[in-house]
């Protein structure tokens, strides 16, 4: 099951650039390209540098593909489903997004307990 | 039963024929044991200057790891071979050690010649020739101040080198009328004493030692024959090599009139069990004082010894080198003593170049060249010349100088397979050709597989444009992209952006690009629209384009946060100034550090800290020091007349200067400045993007050195300038690097690739050869007017404070981060001390 947070305004949001957002004590990246109407929303933290940087990197695509670069040592991940380019066996957390009455919202999965 | 085979000498050639032997299907017919003299095997000594640029007895190695155990050799280390006998065919050492053998190859080498003037032999008078004389060199060089080389020749302009290396005063003193006599012809003679003597070298010709006695106010006088006198410190004798004959000499081998062990074709003296090859042996009446000759002795032994035939026929004494910074090149015959020889020459004073070309009688075929100066046309001519190419109509068409679009040269497609590139380890094209179809795209590819370019180094122009050419033909795409999104060079792009007056990154990506961009394309095209348009750099169109030091001003650090640089302009700051920084450092807690810069670095800033650690410091006065950008970063400075004893002039007035001229001035990378009061050069210039440095006569200005991972001299571009020539200077420089370099290309790499080179940048920057200089001016006077302080400008734009949090939607901060402290600072703390002060939990 995914739970659905209200997290910022549209407004709030840095075309073709990154933020960063907390819910539910986790830190999380979100991208925003105007041009192909996108938002897309990662985990914050760099598992290569070991710091929540991810939403300050610069973000483009790879062969078509959406990407965020890390600003600390550039490895490449991917927007949707959080896989690192240089390195397939890492994988960060990525997360639905909603975009509803100009208010982003964005869907982390519920605690499987 | 295998048999012995003896080789004396581990010197390059040495060490050349035994690589050879044991990649060969002979190695394990023979037990092979090699002397080598020194305490070290084999080394590089025709890269020996570079000893004093940085290089250590390891990297000049020739000796891959484990190479004599791997092929079975003994080495027997710091050994002379002393004597032979040839009757019970021993050879014995000066250890003692005796070994009889089968067949017996001598590289003995040669040694300096050192003239027998009285008083050769005072203290601090050195030879050249190995690592011990280096160091002999390098501890006279401590106490002294001044160096003289006896002898002009290539050899001794190497040791010129190695001698203003190590900071003496130097001077070059030679018996004949020129430098270089052997090699080059009397114009280029000239020409090059002209280019050695700008870089502060004196030399003197004509000049006949008599004798070294005391000196008055060095360690040494050299007395010439003419009356004259030389004070210096150190003497080194650079005056030509001997061949080391005395151990052929001492078991009856023929030897020479003049020295030297006689050999035949296939490299044997007069003992057939006996080889000689190297600068040792005297073949056809000739000793060769270069190393591709030795190494084509050493493969046609080493065809006798694996019973098939190579026969050594005399050698090509083509060179190319560089000689301090020089280049000079000399082909075949140079001084055109063939019969009916023509001369065509060219010669530019202007930019310093000088051409020879001899040619045939019938002008068809080339015999010899000299360049002095600008030796691109190296490879080319050296191929008319090896190859018997017919000339063009017009030969002098080869040497004069072309303008942009005509064709350069021969192209590598014109020569034939058997075309020998690489002389030194006699790579021929075709065997190139067959290394690129095996799959080698690159330089490096055909160093490792073929072994051409890893001699002298000559030939890589060359080989690099047989590489391209194959490829190309091969139907791979040389590709020169920026990156996927633009199918252009930086250059082409800046401009296009120039041309056509574009302003965002947007506009050019729909234009010219394809795709969203990426982390490669957009800060490349930030900086070229910053460097021409001067836009502040967060505006909304351009702040995604931005790498993250620059979207919040700051240097990011490896956990996250920022570090802090206000200017210092030259590094001169007021105890008052000086006070803020500490308030402030301490009111944050930051970490602070003296940069090599002369500023002050703090770090440990959170994100959401920026803002009002700026406010108090532009309150203050502080402007953004642009450590974060690609861009002028500081104008190092001594104290300069104003303080200093020796100090020649003002240097920190004009570092001052043109550290706010240029300060924001964003480029390709970064840039350095350095501005000394004198020449003994406190502030380092000669390791800066832009050096100068006060003289008697005006400003002396260096470009494009570095420091850093591969560091690179300056180059002198231009002496006795005042301060608006100077600054003139400067700013074409900047601008014509900005238009043309490469995306991170720092000055040194730009000028290392630049067709042309100095000469070039100097025909362009001085005698504006290009007709671009004013608007090169131009230019960088918009960039100068538009200047602002990023941080001023942003602390008075609340929406763009907006960014500096860590998140937008709550006010707490990122508790990943966690200091510790350490000789009374903050530092981040480690992964293993982080466990102790925090959970943390990641999805």
């Amino acid at each position: 099951m995914t739970i659905w947070f209200d997290v910022c305004a549209v407004e709030d949001l840095q075309p073709n650039s990154g933020v960063c957002v907390l819910v539910q004590n986790q830190q999380i990246a979100l991208f925003y390209l105007p041009a192909t109407e996108s938002v897309y929303a990662v985990h914050n933290f760099d598992p290569f540098g070991l710091a929540n940087v991810l939403a300050r990197g610069l973000i483009g695509d790879i062969g078509g593909q959406p990407m965020v670069a890390s600003p600390l040592y550039k490895q490449h991940f991917h927007l949707t489903t959080g896989e690192c380019f240089e390195n397939s066996s890492v994988r960060i957390p990525a997360y639905p997004v909603r975009i509803d009455n100009a208010r982003v919202s964005v869907g982390i999965p519920e605690p499987s307990v | 039963m295998k048999q012995t085979l003896v080789v004396i000498g581990n010197g390059m050639v040495g060490q050349h024929f035994l690589a050879g032997l044991a990649a060969s299907t002979g190695k394990d017919q023979y037990d092979i044991v090699t002397f080598c003299e020194e305490p070290r095997p084999a080394y590089d000594r025709v890269h020996l200057s570079e000893f004093f640029s940085g290089k250590t007895a390891e990297d000049l190695s020739l000796i891959p790891e484990g190479f004599f155990a791997d092929n079975g050799i003994t080495l027997h280390l710091g050994d002379r071979a002393a004597t032979i006998d040839r009757e019970h065919k021993t050879v014995t050492s000066a250890k003692g050690v005796s070994i009889r053998y089968d067949k017996l190859v001598l590289a003995t080498g040669s040694y300096p010649f050192v003239p027998p003037v009285p008083g050769h032999d005072r203290k601090n008078c050195l030879v050249y020739r190995t690592i011990e004389d280096l160091e002999a060199m390098t501890a006279a060089a401590r106490t002294g101040k001044v160096g003289t080389v006896v002898g002009g020749g290539l050899l001794g302009l190497e040791a010129a080198k190695a001698l203003k290396d190590l900071g003496l005063d130097t001077h070059v003193v030679e018996f004949a009328p020129r430098l270089m006599a052997v090699q080059i012809d009397e114009g280029g003679g000239a020409m090059l004493r002209r280019k050695i003597e700008a870089l502060g070298v004196t030399v003197h010709t004509n000049k006949n030692t008599s004798q070294i006695i005391d000196g008055d106010t060095c360690v040494n006088k050299m007395c010439f024959a003419d009356g004259e006198e030389l004070e210096t410190d150190v003497v080194l004798f650079s005056a030509g090599i001997r061949p080391r004959d005395d151990i052929a000499k001492g078991c009856g081998l023929d030897i020479g009139q003049r020295g030297g062990i006689v050999i035949d074709n296939h490299c044997k003296t007069s003992d057939p069990d006996i080889y000689a090859i190297g600068e040792c042996a005297l073949w056809n009446g000739m000793i060769f004082g270069l190393v591709a000759p030795g190494y084509a002795m050493a493969r046609t032994v080493i065809a006798d010894l694996n019973g098939s035939e190579a026969l050594f026929t005399g050698a090509d004494m083509s060179t190319k080198l560089k000689l301090m910074g020089v280049d000079v090149a000399s082909i075949g015959d140079a001084h055109a003593r063939t019969q009916g020889a023509l001369i065509f020459t060219y010669q530019n004073g202007g930019s310093d170049v000088y051409k020879r070309l001899v040619v045939s009688e019938d002008k068809t075929r080339l015999l010899g060249a000299v360049l002095v100066g600008d030796a691109n046309e190296y490879g080319t001519l050296l191929q008319y010349c090896q190859n018997g190419i017919a000339l063009p109509e017009h030969p002098d068409s080869l040497i004069l100088p072309r303008n942009a679009g005509e064709a350069v040269g021969l192209g590598p497609d014109a020569l034939p397979a058997s075309a020998q590139i690489c002389s030194c380890y006699e790579v021929s094209k075709g065997a190139i050709c067959s290394a690129i179809e095996a799959g080698c795209t690159t330089v490096n590819a055909l160093k490792a597989e073929t072994k051409a370019g890893t001699g002298c180094g000559g030939c890589v122009p060359l080989l690099k444009s047989v590489l391209n050419c194959e490829l190309a033909k091969q139907g791979y795409e040389v590709n020169t992209d920026l990156c996927e999104h633009f199918a252009y060079t930086r250059q082409d792009l800046y401009n296009l952006i120039k041309v056509e007056g574009i302003k965002t990154f947007d506009a050019l990506l729909a234009k010219h690009g394809r795709g969203l961009g990426c982390e490669i394309c957009k800060p490349a095209v930030a900086s070229i629209l910053a460097s021409h348009w001067n836009d502040y750099i967060l505006k909304t169109e351009h702040v995604g384009l931005q790498d993250t030091n620059d979207t919040f001003l700051a240097n990011m650090q490896k956990d996250g946060t920022y570090s802090v640089v206000p200017r210092i302009p030259g590094g001169e700051i007021s105890p008052d100034m000086l006070i803020v920084l500490g308030q402030v450092g301490k009111k944050y807690n930051l970490y602070t550090k003296i940069t090599g810069g002369q500023r002050v670095d703090l770090f440990g800033a959170r994100l959401e800290e920026l803002p009002a650690i700026w406010k108090e410091l532009v309150d203050a006065g502080f402007e953004s020091g642009h450590a974060y950008g690609k861009s002028l970063r500081t104008v190092k400075s001594c104290v300069g007349s104003t303080w200093c004893r020796y100090g020649v002039d003002d240097s920190v007035g004009l570092a001052i200067a043109l550290e706010n001229r240029y300060k924001g001035l964003r480029s390709p990378h970064k840039i350095k400045f350095a501005v000394s009061g004198c020449t003994r050069e406190c502030a380092e210039a000669q390791g800066k993007d832009i050096g100068v440095i006060a003289t008697e006569n005006g400003w002396s200005l260096y470009v494009c050195g570095n420091g850093g991972m591969k560091p690179r001299h300056a180059d002198l571009f231009a002496t006795g300038l005042d301060k608006d020539t100077l600054i003139a200077y400067i700013d074409r420089v900047l601008i014509f690097y900005i238009r043309t370099a490469d995306r991170l290309q720092r000055t040194s790499v730009w000028l290392e690739n630049l067709a042309g080179g100095l000469d070039y940048l100097k025909a362009v920057v001085i005698d504006d050869k290009l007709g671009l200089c004013a608007e090169l001016e131009q230019q960088m006077s918009h960039v100068i007017d538009t200047y602002q302080c990023e941080w001023k400008t942003t602390l008075e734009d609340a929406d763009k404070l907006k960014r500096f949090r860590h998140f937008i939607n709550s006010d707490q901060t990122d508790d990943n981060i966690v200091f510790v402290e350490e000789r009374g600072q903050i530092r981040p703390a480690n992964p293993e001390e982080r466990r102790h002060f925090q959970l943390v939990e990641v999805a």
